[in-house]
């Protein structure tokens, strides 16, 4: 049995009907339990990449394997269940702004839970708000009445309660200030720490923060892995262009 | 550059303009005869969505009921008020009330019942469903494994198809309540010739030309309003965008549609032998 949770053969992609690729042969494999970080400059396919791991975008060609599984090979119903071994937390956390803190971590249950009665599903949503710190007096509060912080972990609190096997952290600090920005980088190693086996994937500008928290690194550049490895081997490099944004990026923060 | 060579580039610029938008009108059209049939397949897939339908019906039917009332009443006092003004010409006010009940219950009911619940409740959904994806939270029920069409689109369109017919008929009763208030209490009209005259022109198929009228503007607004939020991109700009197109769009369809139902209604009742 392979010992990835993802796996990216040859991906190409091309929204114009092969004139230009955005992604132009990914490969990578995202071994399980691991958390890693994908950094690039901006324009690079990162969000491109992130889009077609979750099957919301297909390659032009080549393959993706997550847990497994051919995600081309899935029909878009299969495709559309399968997704509930994700957990996205978003860059601006896309809570619904017509629930309560609460009923946004209650959604994924009654949705997929169905045999769960729905004090089990408060209590399970309940204990998702108390395990990223969210006290229990903002649980009856609307998305637009608690601070970014706040949102931010009933993002990840609601991204947890289906327990998934996935966790993806899409730019989760961007916009952020410091001190949100170093609470947000604990929060998911915390999580990733608490929550045994599970694959985190980070996409960041962050480079302090992905060299300090994730196991491994991918950067991309123009459409493609221009290197994969140990925060160590991004140190050690000899690539000009790894040196130069690793440089950069961590001066400027 | 020649003159003949200046005409050719501008009747040549002015064919590929007319190319364009006509490709474009095509391509849009098909796109979103594709979302309604799926959004439409989706209604009767598993999980049921039966609470999220009554959510809207609430929206679009009861909170429609205040605004169709006032403009139904108005519609009927001053149509009743005008006809009564032509008929007193030639002695036929008595005709005042049918011919108000008729251009109530097939025209003006559900076309401006249509007009009045797409702008409301249309533009609603437009903004409601733009803001929604350019927030990131369609993508957010899309990575939770929920069917964003069948969870956001098909119960308005469910709930728009049950409403709409229900409060044309609100209209039309409003709408008749006042005919009867101008023509009975305010230009003294004989109360009994007023509803006897309505009761011998109006006949059944007239009030289901309206229902079924209605039925159709509300799966037609309901559609392009959730499509063309559905499809939002590029922030409050892009929302703007949306919800004028589908507003604009429903409003002008529903016109253009009243035509080419009434047409289709006549040629039923012929084949059906109903005269």
């Amino acid at each position: 049995m392979s010992n990835s949770a993802i796996s990216l053969r040859d991906v190409k992609k091309s929204f114009d009907g092969g004139h230009e690729f955005v992604l132009k042969g990914i490969n990578l494999e995202i071994p399980k339990g691991s958390l890693t970080a994908i950094i690039g400059f901006s324009g690079t396919g990162k969000s491109v990449m992130l889009k077609h791991l979750l099957g919301l975008f297909k390659p032009t060609s080549g393959t993706i394997e997550v847990l497994g599984t051919d995600l081309s090979t899935l029909s878009p119903d299969a495709l559309t269940k399968f997704r509930c071994n994700f957990g996205v937390l978003f860059q601006s956390a896309a809570l619904f702004d017509d629930m309560t803190v609460l009923e946004n971590v209650c959604f994924p249950l009654f949705e997929h839970r169905r045999d769960l009665k729905p004090a089990q599903v408060l209590r399970i949503a309940e204990e998702k708000l108390h395990q990223v710190g969210l006290e229990s007096k903002h649980y009856n509060k609307l998305p637009s009445q608690i601070s970014g912080g706040m949102q931010k972990r009933t993002g990840l609190a609601r991204a947890l309660a289906l327990d998934p096997e996935i966790l993806i952290y899409d730019e989760p600090t961007t916009g952020l200030d410091p001190i949100l920005t170093e609470m947000v980088d604990n929060l998911i190693l915390s999580t990733h720490k608490l929550k045994q086996g599970v694959t985190s994937i980070m996409v960041s500008h962050d480079l302090s923060a992905a060299f300090r928290i994730a196991d491994h690194i991918a950067m991309l550049d123009s459409g493609r892995v221009l290197l994969f490895g140990t925060p160590e081997d991004f140190f050690n490099t000899d690539i000009e262009l790894v040196k130069r944004f690793v440089n950069k990026g961590m001066k400027h923060q | 550059m020649t003159l003949s060579q200046k005409l050719y580039r501008a009747v040549f610029g002015l064919g590929r303009y007319f190319i364009g938008t006509v490709s474009d009108f095509v391509a849009s059209t098909g796109k979103i005869i594709l979302f309604f049939n799926e959004s439409m397949r989706l209604i009767f897939s598993k999980p049921s969505r039966f609470s999220e339908i009554i959510r809207h019906m609430e929206f679009i039917g009861n909170q429609s009921i205040g605004i169709i009332c006032l403009t139904g009443g108005f519609t009927g006092l001053a149509l009743s008020f005008q006809l009564y003004l032509g008929f007193k010409l030639f002695n036929a006010v008595n005709m005042v009330g049918p011919t108000v009940a008729l251009g109530i219950t097939r025209e003006l009911g559900p076309v401006l019942t249509g007009l009045i619940v797409a702008a409301r409740a249309g533009g609603a959904m437009a903004a409601r469903l733009g803001t929604m994806r350019v927030n990131e939270q369609i993508d957010a029920l899309d990575v939770m494994g929920v069917n964003t069409k069948q969870y956001l689109v098909s119960p308005r369109l469910v709930a728009a198809l049950i409403c709409m017919p229900l409060l044309v008929a609100v209209f039309d009763f409003v709408a008749m309540l006042g005919s009867w208030f101008l023509c009975v209490k305010l230009v003294s009209l004989d109360e009994a010739v007023f509803w006897q005259k309505i009761a011998d022109f109006i006949e059944i198929k007239h009030i289901n030309e309206g229902l079924f009228k209605g039925m159709v503007f509300g799966i037609y607004f309901a559609v392009m309003c959730t499509y063309r939020g559905f499809n939002t991109s590029g922030g409050a700009k892009g929302v703007g965008e949306a919800t004028n197109q589908g507003v604009v769009q429903s409003m002008v369809g529903i016109i253009i549609l009243d035509y080419f139902v009434t047409n289709i209604i006549r040629v039923f009742y012929n084949l059906m032998g109903i005269s």
